[in-house]
Formats: C-alpha cells, sequence, structure tokens
C-alpha cells in the first residue's frame, strides 16, 4: 500500500498555517496536541501505517458514528483532508 | 525560609520570555496567587491576582495540551497533571519546578486527598490510577483500571472524596470505583460500580462531597453515587434529556469540573446541545434549561452562585455567556476573541479571569460591570487556576 498523500492541490500557504493550528489544537483536545493521543486514539505514523486515506479522509470529513469524533466536513475540504493525513504520516519526520 | 540555588535561579531566569518579570521569590502569602498553563510551551505563568500581572514563568513541564494542576492545602505547591504522563511539583512562591515524574503514557486529571498528603492521576496508557506521596511523588499505589469484562481502560473523571479517597470513571467499560485510602496508602480498598451508562467522559463531585457525577457521552444522562450511602449504588439523572433528538456533533468536550453549583441548583452543559441544563440538588430532578450561544464547555459558577459563566466549543469559541441565576436568562454575551478555553473567578467572585488562547492573552473582567479590565500577554493559554482551589473539595 503507498501512503503518498497525493493532494490534488496543495493549500495556500495561509491556509496551511491555519490547518497546522486546527490539527494541533483542535484534533489535540483529543489526540493529543502532540497526537500521542487522549480520549481519541493516537494519530502517529505508526498507528495510522495499516489505515489507507480514503478511509482516514471519511473519518475526518464525516466523523465515526458512535464515538466522540465529529464531522469536520464543514471546514475542511476533502484536498485538505488529505492534505493535513500526509502531515500525520511524516509526523516529527519532515523536520 | 526560602532558599535559593544560584543554579534553579539562573536557570529560571535564562528560561523567561523577554516580557515577564522575575518577580517570584520574593516573601507573601499564597492566597493571591494564580497559575495559568501556557499549552504549546509546557509552562505556567504565576500570576498575582491584586495586581493582575504575571510574576514569572516555569518551563519544562512537558505536554500540557490537556493539563490540570491540584494545589497543596497551605497553597503553596501546585501538582500539573500533562498529557504526556508527566506529574509536576511546582512551587508557586520561587517560581521553580521542584520535582517532575514521568508515571505513565497518557495522563488526563489527577486530584489531592483531603488531608494532602496524596497525589493521584488519573490514566489513559496504561488505563488506571496511581497515588503519589505529595512530599516526594514517589508512588504508593498503582490500581490498574481493569473492568469486569477484562479490558482496560482509561479513566476519568477523577476527583477526592472526604472521608473516602478517590473517585473515578472508567470510560471505555462504563464504571464508577470508589478508592478507600486507609492508613495504609499503598492498600486502596475499591468498590467498583458497573453498568453506570456508556461511555462516561467526565465526573465531579458536589461542593459539600457527598455526591460523585459522572457524565455519559454515549447516552443522555448523568450517573450519580451518594457517597455517604454506597450501598445504595448508582442512580441515573436527566435521563434521556435530550427527548431523543440526534444531539449535534461535538467539536470540544464538556467539561464538568466547574459544574456549577449555584445555591442548590447545579448548571451542566448538555453534551451536543446549545443548553444548559438546570438541576436542583436536592431531588436530582431537572428544573429548566437555559439557551445558549452554542455548545457549552465549561459552565463555571461565581463564587456567591449569583452568575454562571459559559464557554462553547470549537468553531464558537470566541464568546462567553453570563447566566444570571434567579432569573436563568443570559444576561451577557462577551466576545474575548479566537478560542476562549477556561474562565477562573478571583477568590470572591469581583474578577473572572478568560483564557483566550490564538490570541495569546489572559482578560480579566470585573464581574459586575462586565467591562474588561486587563489583558495580560500568556503564550497560548489554556487552564486558569487560583490558589484558593486549595480549600476546595472537588478541586
Amino acid at each position: 500500500m503507498t501512503h503518498a498523500a497525493a493532494a490534488a492541490e496543495l493549500p495556500a500557504a495561509e491556509r496551511q498555517i491555519k490547518l497546522l493550528s486546527l490539527l494541533e489544537q483542535d484534533c489535540g483536545s483529543c489526540h493529543g496536541l502532540t497526537m500521542t493521543g487522549g480520549l481519541g486514539p493516537a494519530l502517529l505514523p505508526k498507528t495510522l501505517d495499516d489505515k489507507p486515506d480514503d478511509f482516514l479522509v471519511d473519518t475526518i470529513l464525516y466523523g465515526r458514528p458512535g464515538t466522540p469524533m465529529p464531522p469536520w466536513a464543514f471546514e475542511i475540504t476533502p484536498d485538505e483532508a488529505k492534505w493535513l493525513i500526509g502531515r500525520l504520516r511524516s509526523w516529527r519526520t519532515d523536520g | 525560609m526560602v532558599k535559593f540555588l544560584p543554579f534553579a535561579v539562573a536557570a529560571l531566569i535564562a528560561a523567561l520570555p523577554v516580557s515577564a518579570v522575575a518577580e517570584c521569590g520574593g516573601l507573601r502569602g499564597t492566597g493571591d496567587l494564580g497559575l495559568v498553563i501556557e499549552r504549546a510551551d509546557g509552562a505556567v505563568q504565576v500570576v498575582d491576582t491584586t495586581r493582575r500581572r504575571a510574576l514569572c514563568t516555569v518551563t519544562g513541564l512537558g505536554d500540557l495540551s490537556h493539563a490540570s494542576l491540584v494545589f497543596s492545602r497551605d497553597g503553596r505547591f501546585a501538582y500539573v497533571f500533562g498529557r504526556d504522563g508527566g506529574l509536576s511539583k511546582v512551587d508557586v512562591l520561587t517560581g521553580t519546578l521542584v520535582k517532575r515524574v514521568t508515571q505513565a503514557g497518557n495522563a488526563i486529571g489527577g486530584a489531592i486527598s483531603q488531608d494532602g498528603r496524596l497525589v493521584a492521576v488519573s490514566n489513559y496508557e496504561p488505563g488506571g490510577v496511581r497515588v503519589f506521596d505529595a512530599a516526594t511523588l514517589e508512588m504508593l499505589a498503582d490500581i490498574p483500571a481493569i473492568a469486569a469484562d477484562g479490558s482496560r481502560g482509561k479513566v476519568v473523571g477523577l476527583v477526592d472524596a472526604p472521608g473516602l479517597g478517590f473517585v473515578y470513571a472508567l470510560y471505555d467499560a462504563g464504571e464508577i470505583w470508589v478508592a478507600e485510602m486507609g492508613k495504609d496508602a499503598t492498600a486502596p480498598k475499591l468498590t467498583k460500580f458497573t453498568g453506570i451508562g456508556r461511555l462516561p467522559y467526565d465526573g465531579m463531585v458536589t461542593p459539600d462531597g457527598r455526591y460523585y457525577a459522572a457524565a455519559l457521552f454515549g447516552e443522555d444522562g448523568v450517573a450519580l453515587l451518594d457517597l455517604w450511602n454506597l450501598d445504595k449504588g448508582v442512580r441515573r439523572i436527566l435521563d434521556g434529556y435530550g427527548k431523543g433528538e440526534q444531539p449535534l456533533p461535538v467539536y470540544k468536550m464538556p467539561h464538568l469540573g466547574g459544574w456549577s453549583t449555584a445555591g442548590r441548583l447545579a448548571f451542566v452543559p448538555a453534551v451536543g446541545r446549545h443548553e444548559v441544563l438546570v438541576v436542583d440538588q436536592k431531588t436530582w430532578e431537572e428544573v429548566g434549561r437555559v439557551a445558549v450561544y452554542a455548545q457549552p464547555v465549561f459552565t463555571t459558577a461565581r463564587p456567591d452562585g449569583r452568575q454562571v459563566w459559559v464557554n462553547f466549543a470549537h468553531p464558537h469559541n470566541d464568546t462567553v455567556q453570563v447566566i444570571d441565576v434567579p432569573t436563568r436568562t443570559v444576561v451577557q454575551t462577551l466576545k474575548p476573541g479566537p478560542a476562549v478555553l477556561h474562565i477562573e473567578f478571583s477568590p470572591r467572585g469581583e474578577h473572572a479571569w478568560v483564557s483566550v488562547r490564538d490570541s495569546d492573552e489572559v482578560q480579566v473582567y470585573d464581574t459586575r460591570s462586565f467591562d474588561k479590565l486587563a489583558s495580560l500577554p500568556a503564550r497560548k493559554p489554556s487552564g486558569i487556576f487560583f490558589t484558593a482551589r486549595a480549600n476546595r473539595v472537588g478541586y
């Protein structure tokens, strides 16, 4: 399985900063500021390794019913979700 | 006597941001001091609530993305619980990190015993509670959260219970445990209540120490345990408060730590609704609801119980509303700015301190006029904790 998060369009630089802040601060309130997990599971490269991009994009956009994971489609586009997943897969390893 | 090691002083000064003034270390009381968590930096600011300014910053506390703390009974030391399992003991007077242990992989909160001798930490990984000597941070007891079905899970809602010890809930399995701490702190006596409801996500103890409430995420309701009558078991209150309606998605879990008690009323954040539920604590019946701006996170009562201040979940977290308790109506809407994370009242309630994460400041409001009195710079501030908590059950 290849994990290249082939985002069709990279978010603009300003939007990337906003998305990373959202990831750290808001996703981080359940998944941990450093993505090591909390009430929600860890989102480290090794915990995501067996999960395909499509599954993770769906989880971000539509949430996981029956769990506290909410849908984020109201403020994150599919391309942005893919870009975030790419960042998570290389978390702490891409500088 | 305050003893300074030159090395520690040098390290402290070196760690200070340029804007802060190092004023910790003088001879003074701690009653008007507090700590502000700077979540992105693993630091806490020591603040003076009389002069409304930061005194110094203590660094090196690790991942504080979900941090809370309790105070020693003399108000001098703070025990800071970090997400990364770190338990840090901070000297509020000297502004120094006294000791830090990494006691688990992933932690959520903690509590201090009635007599101040024990500090307990609730852990997600490995799931359970660990109890430490408050003086030395030596571990005295390790209580794995192994549920009736054999699974080990996350612990939430850990509080102190006067005359007993500690009470907490098991998130995954839906249980409430009472850990009685007798003379021998290494051998707590456990009483377990199973099947209390799906996904308890936080808990609180009433200010008199009598009732423990665990709020449920997996269903509409709250599990209630009378700590004076453990044999009566857990009962359900606010059952089905959502009346079968689909709850809204939740972008920030509510907190019960500040679940407010105003007189005989409790103001409870509803999960997935733009409502605060009003509960009569004598009968534990719902007696009303207050429609609010968005999904409440904290509902914090002013110490006199006349007002309840509410902050909200992302993406509506730029707002604070004030509920007038006698009329149960919203009487003020404030817009402190992006990402209001926490509200703390001065001990007698004349001021409210509000952390505004994304504008890197803590704002101070007059609670009568609602005027903004001050803004203090802080880097990504989250929790605000004043030493008056040292004398309150459940804090």
